[in-house]
């Protein structure tokens, strides 16, 4: 099919056998000789090994630990400091001390619960609060913005100061299918392949672990049940535990997770806790604004100072703040370490920067959506690091036209006649107003990833499409062979995608920060655009295309100043919520979202990342809660941590705006993040307008709903 | 010896009764259609149909199959009342990651088999108990849905 307009949607590429499940995921797949590995994890949160007694193992079994790996024991994320078999300390419970390897899994089990270890026990810092009360462990900090005397000018002469605290919890990725790999060994080369989203990251990690040679190694993705993050820096250290324990017993070695093992043991969303300080005159406006951010890092440094990074770029959120500050830190705890999550960050600095503006608006006597309107930045406005927002914002025209779909100024007056009616449901409607800076942050697609992409044309005419990164259900094989298929005029079922093998895709970087179809897709389309120029019917060919930097005001990140990124995808998210006063329970009413992308590659691709990021976004801020008690993560089954099922999501009404980007395939810009970003601050906002509650957290389940009813009942007897 | 029906034709097994049929499926009969996402009876990946009713069969011990009927997703693909949902699901892009799939045109089978005519709240209710991580629903609800236009009377 040759469609007329590129977001003309089409029929994905992988449907027909995705929906017959003949797909082979990892877990479908069975070597011959193919052993399990299972890994003894640590069961205190710091200490020491003093020593190990192992079972008797029959034959064919194998204990694999640190003295197997050839190389470095360590998968560098950033630093060396995540060990792939812990050597004499401990940092958190679940970190691997050793692999047991063999034919069936029932045996290897059993084995495990015969292992002992003695351990001497270390005082451990469990919490995020304990790490700020301690402050000693300090993983990455950044400073930037106004300065604190100047700011302090300012409060000094304030007619008011507001001081807020803010904590989101943890997030589960639960991607329906949990982790696996395989390694394999074939004459003296380790081959792996799994559920992964980092082809390279995977590569580099193998490299320095096995300490050998760039064409020792190879990494080929397999069918990729989901991945939202949590397949983009963890698979790494799986893949070094199946790489070493294949090369020492010379065969397949599968390490696959169950659910309950891979909810307590995976990265997840970091907790945060941030503090706002404003200063406001005596109107309610904003005179200055300092905020501090903290994230839970967990045991290991892991990917968490980029974390904090657009964490730190996203605290102001959609708005021109007059004189501000930031700063933020990563504390590391004893605890899992926490990674990759759709939003990078970005999620709980829009949770608590629009909470804070709800807040302000309340302070102010203003509707929240009035008061963040007030503030909300303009194309030609400078960033909070002096950047600048270059291309059109349509944000304004994307207010206006939802307050009109949804009635805005009478379906409030509608719930307010409603609340005043019903003393046990209440109604409410809240607005949230977010961005993401589309691709890596600041010089890293320049510096770090260097992305290359190839277009391989056959003689028959076919032309393959070889880059690195990983479709895992957001529909890359599509939208990039459609994006091919575009400039050389065929129809895009004749653009071939296969699964990514390193042995013949160059490094196009990782499938990761919504920079696929915006960075690699823009290096597909002018690749296609060279061959067709080259095109000779019959000849095999080859196309290569390197990223180039368009510079624009310098990335220093040092001083936190300058272009944080390229471009910037938005959006305004509406939400109706029904709260229940007597159980605590929110049902979700009406819901419309607006987002301006650049362009749709294919409109319904998009219309499932909307949906499904939506569904992620909102149940953040109401309904998933994970929590860790002494260490250790309370939630084991996927029902303790309850992710939304179809009862819980309702239809949502969602509009695109056509905004193209010159730097982008077709003018798009990135959606994955994106998506995710507006739910919980929405959800939030529309709890808080039903209840007329302030709520200082997410996610506000039904018993924070319940405990902040109790305590205003409280407040309002002591009154008396 | 446990004797039962598999997509139409009898099988029989020497397994032990305790094995789970999700196990029997992948490992004995290579039927990989079936996923595991939780093993525990929360997610609804190893849906298959057992005499008709959709069931989790991870938590199947086969020792209750004998006489049984159960159809997997390999035999469920065979059917034309398949063919329809595919093209629903394609049609309203009900499949992102396509782990749940499987499981979810499984979940719909059964809920279009005793209720042609589902409402919206019907629909949703016919597959809360599978999950899927990728979608948020409403476009397999929209599957569904268009299912029960250009399916007609075929269920
Ligand atoms: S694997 Fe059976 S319900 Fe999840
Ligand atoms: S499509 Fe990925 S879980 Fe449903």
């Amino acid at each position: 099919m040759i469609t007329k307009d590129i977001s003309q949607s089409v029929v994905k590429k992988d449907h027909v056998d995705k929906v017959a499940g003949q797909l082979p995921y990892i877990s479908d797949v069975k070597m011959e000789d193919m052993l399990y590995g299972v890994l003894f994890r640590s069961p205190i949160a710091y200490g020491k090994v003093l020593s190990i007694q192992y079972p008797t193992l029959p034959e064919g079994y194998h204990v694999i630990g640190a003295e197997h790996i050839p190389g470095g024991n360590f998968v560098k994320i950033l630093v060396p400091d995540q060990p792939i078999f812990a050597n004499e300390w401990v940092n958190y419970i679940g970190e691997p001390i050793f692999m047991l390897v063999g034919k069936e899994l029932k045996v290897l089990y059993q084995l495990l619960d015969e292992v002992e270890v003695e351990f001497e026990e270390h005082e451990a810092t469990y919490t995020l609060d304990d790490a700020i009360g301690k402050m000693t462990d300090v993983m990455a900090t950044h400073e930037f913005g106004e300065s604190l005397q100047s700011i302090e000018k300012i409060e000094q002469e304030a007619y008011q100061i507001i001081e807020e605290e803010y904590e989101t919890g943890y997030q589960e990725h639960v991607y329906l299918e949990p982790q696996g790999m395989l390694g394999i060994y074939q004459e003296d080369k380790i081959q792996v392949q799994g559920s992964m989203q980092c082809l390279y990251y995977i590569k580099n990690a193998l490299i320095s672990a096995l300490a050998c040679d760039d064409d020792e190694v190879r990494v080929i993705q397999s069918p990729t049940g989901g991945g939202f993050g949590g397949k983009e820096d963890f698979p790494s250290m799986m893949a070094c535990h199946v790489a070493i324990a294949a090369q020492v017993v010379k065969k397949p070695v599968m390490l696959l997770f169950d659910r309950s093992e891979d909810l307590v043991v995976t990265t997840k969303r970091h907790p945060s806790k941030i503090k706002y300080k404003t200063a406001l005159d005596k109107e309610g406006n904003i005179l200055s604004m300092s905020t501090e951010v903290f994230l839970d890092g967990g045991a290991n440094t892991g990917l968490s100072p980029v974390v904090l990074q657009r964490a730190l770029l996203n605290s102001a959120g959609v708005y021109k703040i007059p004189h501000y500050h930031a700063k933020g830190y990563v504390l590391k705890t004893n605890t899992v370490p926490n990674g990759a999550f759709r939003g990078f960050g970005a999620p709980q600095s829009f949770a608590g920067i629009e909470s804070h503006m709800g807040h302000l608006a309340r302070i102010a006597g203003k509707d929240p959506l009035e008061y963040k309107r007030r503030y909300l930045v303009k194309q030609g406005d400078p960033t909070i690091t002096n950047g600048r927002f270059r291309d059109p914002v349509f944000m304004e025209d994307m207010i206006e036209d939802l307050l009109e779909t949804m009635k805005y100024r009478e379906t409030k007056e509608e719930f307010t006649r409603f609340n005043q009616q019903s003393p046990r449901y209440k109604k409410g409607i809240g607005t949230s107003l977010f961005l993401h800076g589309c691709g890596f942050t600041g010089s890293g697609e320049r510096d770090h990833i260097k992305a290359t992409v190839k277009l391989l044309k056959t003689k028959e005419d076919k032309v393959l499409v070889k880059i690195s990164n990983s479709d895992m259900g957001q529909g890359i094989f599509t939208t990039l062979s459609k994006i091919v298929a575009q400039e050389l005029n065929v129809p895009y079922e004749e653009i071939l995608f296969p699964y990514p093998d390193t042995k013949d895709v160059p490094d196009s970087g990782p499938t990761v920060a919504s920079r696929t179809t915006m960075i690699v897709g823009k290096l597909l389309e002018r690749a296609a655009r060279r061959l067709k120029e080259q095109w000779q019917s019959g000849a095999e060919q080859e196309i290569v295309e390197h990223y180039v930097h368009e510079e624009m005001i310098p990335w220093d990140e040092k001083t936190f100043s300058g272009d944080a990124y390229p471009a910037y995808s938005w959006g305004v998210n509406m939400v109706e919520v029904e709260v229940d006063s007597l159980t605590g329970n929110v049902q979700l009413g009406e819901i419309h979202a607006s987002f301006d992308i650049g362009k749709a590659i294919d409109e319904r691709i998009v219309k499932g990342q909307i949906d499904g990021g939506m569904a992620q976004g909102l149940a953040y801020g109401f309904m998933e809660k994970m929590t860790s008690k002494q260490g250790k993560i309370q939630q084991r089954s996927i029902t303790d941590y309850g992710p939304p099922t179809s009862m819980d999501i309702v239809h949502i009404e969602s509009k695109l705006y056509d905004n193209p980007y010159a730097g982008g395939p077709y003018g798009a810009k990135g959606v994955g993040e994106l998506t995710l970003i507006g739910g919980a601050p929405a959800v939030q906002s529309a709890i808080e307008d039903a209840l007329a509650v302030s709520f200082y957290q997410i996610p506000i389940t039904p018993e924070v709903i319940i405990e902040s009813l109790e305590k205003r009942e409280g407040e309002a007897v002591d009154k008396i | 010896m446990i004797k039962f029906k598999l997509n139409g034709s009898v099988v029989e097994t020497d397994a032990l009764s305790t094995v789970r049929l999700l196990d029997l499926l992948r490992e004995e009969f290579d039927l990989i259609g079936s996923k595991e996402g939780c093993g525990e009876g929360e997610c609804g990946a190893c849906s298959v149909l057992v005499n008709n009713l959709v069931q989790n069969s991870c938590l199947i011990p086969i020792g209750a199959l004998e006489g049984a009927e159960v159809q997997t997703i390999e035999g469920y693909s065979q059917t034309p009342q398949y063919q329809v949902l595919n093209e629903c699901y394609a049609t309203s892009g009900g499949v992102q990651c396509g782990f749940c799939t499987p499981g979810m045109i499984i979940a719909t089978e059964a809920l279009l088999s005793k209720n042609p005519n589902p409402t919206e709240e019907e629909i949703r209710e016919g597959i809360s108990g599978n999950l899927c991580r990728c979608t948020g629903y409403n476009m397999i609800v929209d599957a569904i849905q268009l299912a029960v236009k250009k399916g007609d009377g075929l269920w």
